[in-house]
């Protein structure tokens, strides 16, 4: 069920009303059968693959706390009967036991995650070489896909981590756990909560406040007008270049590369904000998962503030233990003492960053488009890690850092760079990305940019004029941020006012928005993964 | 003397209190029914601005593609008819009701819209039983072919026009192709809203009024285009009609007995699309089984006088006025005789009412022959 479809809005309004009108201990029970509802609607045998998932996190998650558990109550009685050694000895033994028990929880849900997900791109793979020494080929195999499967294991998966690591205490009910996998709005492109930030929203009641609703159905709208009216209206324009590269090249594959970035932008943050807007509307608070990342000035602080809780979920629960764990500290010790200091000290970083760059890349699609894509992000932020002292010294000599065209020269800068790196995304393999990109150099033309070949495109003068009209508003409503809530700031306003900016945006989003039969109903860019 | 102030200002108090909360209450009161009508007017705003944009961007029909328009302009017409015809373009350009009316004194209405499905037909058959009951209903059966909703463009052009009922619910419902939402019927701004960048003078001159496109249903074309050779009908698989158009011909033939009205069957005679003798057969045995009339045109159109040499405007596809007026002539004959229709000239303000359709008609009909002249002239 698409976000913007009438059969979406039509479920959330059944389930806004019947989330305020039924008694309000069962508010969180019924969002897990309307969740559980949402998914089957989409396919019902989806609903085994999260029941799988759910049912094998909780009893992990279940079995290491009662470990953790009896273990304490035995190590407190037995204590003083242990010497430093023993006490050390036994702790490590239970660590031991606890590991094998998260490893079979990691195994059993990355291992499901794997065969759905990555199976093909494994055969296409292994056919590849087969083709090099003349081997028969393995035919594919025909599996779908569950929708939002990397969202919903990856936040079972954290939720799992964190119970081994005792950040919190393992949910006893299996169906309030239930409700934290597939709480609907955010069960098909994230974010990835985290269960302490979401499980008191989720599970407490509710009563019905103007104030939250209102500002969710704001959010709501925002989140239609960036998917509508932006995102879904370049679309066509996007397809017909990154479809057509014989045709398509030099200026316009610029063209293209921005353009994608604009619709990953608006796709992406609407969804987000179509989630977080519906979770607001029933009371849920989920945590936020952008901030204006286009202000950024350079790569890193880039994706601390794109896709906020998957950069967090991968630096938590994958940065950091690889860069802790016992092979690396030795790998450590070991380049420190051959290589020097300097060097020494970065092969651990550099490693763990490429592991969770190639993850990251793989996460996003089981191709090795995607893989590069995460591999070039990985060598940008090393090298430009490398060029910092560079930079500060380029800063401190010319004093510009603070000058406003040099930070939006910085803004530019990041937004081409992370630009170029997701044409990775858009073209068919890896080489023909590559092609593409030299020809955005090799085969430029100004005549590229007439006004007869932009409207070549798909698009008509009245679409541009949407478009950049559209991109004044996100533009100045990030602006507005920085000073706070923009929902704050509007709801300070006197009625009328209020009223016009809500009425605005409504018949906006209603006449300019690209749907209905003439628009191909397009699925947001992240549901696919 | 202090006590005795603090007395006085005790009695005061007790006086304002009352007068103080009688003004809150005043207040509170003036607040609240200022609220309750700044509501009133945001909803009325609001409102008002939606069906704005939607008359707006919803398309007129009125020049060019015409046909959209017609479902609509019935009522506006007064609701006393004999015969009503209800089908597609096969009644709406080939029967004249103002040939009915001058040679016969037949009152009638043409219920017709572009290739307008029997399912369609029927639920325009109930809407119209809720305005009148006429003595007579003719049915084109061309439609007893189509099984399967056909095309969003043709199904808008039928049912947008009708007004909002349980009728047209279900007409939508039976209509919709695949990509099509009801909801986008009910309000069809969320259709329309791309046609925003494509208003034209047309959008802006019937916001808020609509010209007539026909005369009681009728589309009139003086153009001539002569039919060539008509070739035959290329074989099916199967010729029988499919059960669902004889379910929606069956509930018609129940509706009309049920409202006493008279359900006669036509074929009219157009050339294309072909009609197969097998279907032909199918019509003669469904009208004997349920004791209707059925009249084939295209077996009779010598007696008609038909020559389409010159009596159609695309090739045999429709009629044109010459061709309409001669079918008409024919069947307001049989109407008359064989389904007792009395002449109704005489009755005032019929009359009244045909005499300015009728100046219409033939004004039309002399700006389009002016029209045509000029054409052949250059």
């Amino acid at each position: 069920m698409l976000f913007t479809s009438y059969e979406f809005l039509l479920f959330l309004g059944i389930v806004f009303l019947l989330y305020y009108i039924i008694p309000r201990k069962l508010q969180w029970p019924f969002l897990l059968l309307a969740s559980y509802l949402f998914y089957f609607i989409a396919n019902p045998w989806y609903l085994l693959y999260i029941m799988a998932t759910t049912i094998t996190v909780y009893l992990t998650a279940g079995a290491i706390e009662r470990k953790k558990e009896n273990f304490k109550d035995w190590y407190n009685s037995q204590k003083k009967q242990l010497d430093r050694e023993q006490k050390k000895l036994v702790k490590e033994k239970e660590k031991k036991k606890e590991f094998h028990l998260l490893l079979l929880g990691l195994l059993m849900n990355l291992g499901l995650l794997a065969v759905v997900k990555y199976t093909n791109f494994a055969i296409a793979n292994i056919n590849s070489v087969f083709r090099l020494f003349g081997g028969n080929e393995i035919s594919f195999i025909n599996i779908m896909v569950p929708m939002g499967i990397s969202f919903y294991t990856f936040q079972s998966l954290g939720y799992l981590i964190d119970i081994y690591y005792g950040k919190y205490k393992a949910e006893k009910n299996p169906f309030r756990f239930a409700l934290f996998v597939s709480f609907f709005p955010q069960l098909v492109q994230g974010p990835i909560s985290r269960f302490h930030d979401l499980s008191k929203s989720l599970f407490e009641q509710h009563k019905a406040e103007w104030k939250t609703i209102s500002f969710g159905l704001e959010r709501i709208l925002w989140g239609f007008f960036k998917k509508l009216v932006i995102a879904d209206r370049i679309l066509p324009a996007v397809n017909l270049i990154i479809h057509n590269t014989d045709t398509y090249k030099g200026g316009f594959v610029l063209i293209g590369m921005l353009f994608y970035a604009l619709e990953l932008y608006a796709d992406f943050t609407g969804g987000i904000d179509i989630t977080i807007g519906t979770a607001q509307t029933l009371g849920i608070h989920i945590t936020e998962n952008f901030k204006r990342p286009y202000f950024s000035k350079n790569i890193k602080e880039y994706w601390k503030r794109w896709h906020i809780t998957m950069g967090t979920w991968f630096t938590d629960y994958i940065f950091y233990p690889i860069s802790v764990c016992q092979p690396m500290l030795k790998i450590n010790k070991f380049s420190r003492k051959h290589f020097g200091n300097v060097i020494g000290k970065r092969v651990s970083v550099y490693l763990s960053s490429f592991v969770v760059w190639f993850t990251t890349g793989i996460w996003h699609g089981a191709s090795w488009n995607f893989i590069a894509w995460g591999l070039g992000n990985f060598a940008v932020i090393m090298i430009s890690q490398e060029f910092e002292p560079l930079y500060e010294k380029f800063h401190k000599k010319f004093h510009i850092s603070d000058r406003l065209y040099y930070r939006m020269f910085q803004v530019i800068r990041t937004v081409l760079l992370m630009s170029c790196l997701r044409m990775f995304d858009c073209y068919r393999d890896v080489p023909l990305t590559f092609r593409m990109f030299g020809s955005m150099f090799a085969d430029f033309r100004i005549s590229n940019f007439s006004r007869e070949n932009l409207l070549s495109l798909g698009l008509t003068g009245f679409d541009y004029l949407i478009l950049a009209v559209g991109l004044m508003i996100l533009i100045t409503v990030s602006l507005l941020q920085r000073k706070g809530s923009i929902r704050e700031q509007i709801a300070a306003l006197k009625t009328p006012c209020r009223f016009a900016i809500w009425y605005g945006l409504f018949l906006t989003v209603l006449v300019f928005g690209a749907y209905g039969i003439e628009y191909d109903a397009s699925q947001f860019i992240y549901n696919q993964f | 003397m202090k006590s005795n102030i603090k007395d006085n200002r005790k009695t005061k108090q007790k006086d304002i209190e009352p007068k103080q909360s009688k003004l809150n209450k005043i207040k509170w009161k003036k607040i609240k029914s200022k609220q309750i009508f700044a509501a009133i007017l945001s909803i009325v705003l609001v409102l008002s601005g939606l069906w704005l944009i939607q008359a707006l961007v919803m398309p007129k029909y009125m020049h060019g593609i015409v046909e959209g328009a017609m479902i609509a302009e019935y009522y506006k017409e007064d609701k006393n008819h004999d015969v009503i015809f209800i089908g597609d373009c096969e009644l709406y350009e080939n029967i004249s009701p103002a040939v009915l009316w001058e040679e016969y004194g037949i009152n009638s209405y043409i219920r017709g819209s572009a290739q307008q499905l029997i399912w369609q037909s029927y639920y325009l058959m109930e809407e119209t039983f809720r305005y009148e009951k006429p003595k007579v209903v003719v049915f084109n059966v061309l439609s007893m072919q189509y099984h399967t909703p056909q095309s969003e463009a043709y199904n808008r052009m039928t049912l947008d026009g009708m007004r909002f009922s349980f009728s047209k619910i279900k007409a939508i419902q039976a209509s919709m192709t695949e990509e099509e939402h009801l909801i986008e019927y009910i309000f069809p701004i969320l259709r329309y809203h791309s046609r925003i960048s494509e208003l034209e003078k047309d959008d802006f001159t019937y916001l808020f009024h609509k010209d007539k496109v026909t005369h009681n249903g009728y589309y009139m074309r003086v153009d001539v285009k002569a039919a060539g050779t008509v070739p035959k009908g290329r074989p099916l698989g199967d010729y029988s009609f499919d059960k669902l158009a004889y379910e929606y011909l069956d509930k018609m033939t129940a509706l009309c007995k049920e409202n006493g009205v008279e359900l006669v069957l036509v074929k009219a005679p157009s050339l294309y699309p072909y009609w197969y003798e097998e279907w032909d057969r199918q019509m003669v045995d469904y009208a004997d089984r349920h004791n209707l009339k059925y009249y084939n045109f295209l077996d009779v159109t010598e007696e008609i006088g038909l020559d389409f040499q010159t009596d159609t405007y695309d090739g045999g596809l429709h009629l044109n006025l010459s061709g309409a007026e001669k079918l008409s002539r024919y069947f307001g004959e049989i109407l008359q005789k064989e389904c007792h229709l009395p002449s109704r000239q005489g009755e005032k303000k019929l009359e009244e009412s045909w005499e300015k359709k009728l100046e219409l008609y033939y004004e039309e009909k002399k700006t389009q022959e002016e029209q045509l002249s000029q054409d052949n002239n250059l």
